[in-house]
């Protein structure tokens, strides 16, 4: 199996937040998986969640739409939708993130290829602070309950891997 | 309630966006330590390290004590509890799609090297 890179996040100001993670391919193929939607959908709702993605649309082109629609259990599905802003393949990607109505975030994909290897900067620009903080809030508790659930599938498979 | 805890995060990651403060943090993680072993550690005049200690000490994130001539640093009793466990559940969500990712790269690098080794033959 590959070894796994680092995913970082840093809050760098009051309403930006931003992932970093480094993958072992070429950026085409980095960006390929994020703009195909049978790609996508097989990465976007990771199977350790305990969710499922009942849709995924992508549009990608300045413009297009996308839509993703996640099943959790018992409760109701939750839409994640907006629109592609720009589209430079294998290097840059923006779209917005307009389910959180006003306060939506506008997010920034970037990839930049070196020695075979991707490194991905990932920018989460909200209107204002008090946008990115409701979404903090919102978003802390719809993950509590699915990280429960992987917290729980962790153990288990330790508890596997411990008796083989 | 919400608002005095809104204004507490603020502090708070108004305190963090700064990357020695950040490191002070987490030397502070390690073991306690006077200003002066903070400034040397992180190459900085005397001034400029009390500055970044005062920031963290207003946000609640570090208690300094003077004992003698030297003034200790420990981490707040607040910790960062809040702030870590907020960008934790963020990280996590990306960490775990992101390895997903990883095993399309590698699939995506395997056919790639196959139809390249068909195409030649």
């Amino acid at each position: 199996m590959p070894m796994k890179n680092r995913t970082t996040v840093e809050r760098t100001s009051e309403r930006e937040l931003v992932v970093t993670r480094t993958f072992n391919g070429p950026a085409r193929m980095v960006f390929e998986a994020w703009t195909k939607p049978e790609l996508l959908k097989r990465w976007w709702v990771p199977k350790s969640l305990g969710s499922s993605l009942l849709s995924c649309e992508a549009d990608v082109r300045v413009g297009g739409k996308y839509r993703f629609v996640f099943s959790n259990g018992d409760s109701e599905p939750m839409a994640f939708f907006g629109r592609y802003l720009e589209v430079i393949p294998n290097s840059r990607l923006v779209w917005t993130n307009e389910e959180g109505g006003e306060g939506g975030s506008v997010t920034t994909l970037t990839l930049e290829e070196k020695d075979g290897k991707t490194l991905l900067v990932m920018r989460d620009l909200y209107p204002s602070k008090e946008a990115l903080d409701a979404a903090g809030t919102g978003f802390a508790d719809a993950m509590v309950e699915m990280f429960e659930q992987l917290d729980e599938l962790l153990v288990a498979v330790d508890a596997n891997v411990g008796q083989s | 309630m919400v608002q005095y805890e809104s204004a507490r995060l603020d502090a708070s990651f108004a305190a963090l966006s700064d990357a020695t403060r950040r490191g002070v943090l987490e030397q502070l993680g390690c073991a306690d330590a006077s200003i002066t072993e903070l400034a040397e550690k992180f190459h900085m005049t005397l001034t400029g390290m009390k500055k970044h200690v005062g920031v963290l000490e207003q946000a609640g994130l570090v208690t300094t004590e003077k004992v003698g001539r030297v003034r200790t640093c420990r981490l707040g009793p607040r910790r960062l509890e809040e702030e870590t466990a907020w960008i934790e559940r963020y990280r996590q969500l990306w960490a775990a799609r992101f390895d997903e990712l990883d095993e399309i790269i590698e699939e995506l690098k395997r056919k790639e090297k196959f139809d390249g080794r068909t195409k030649r033959e």
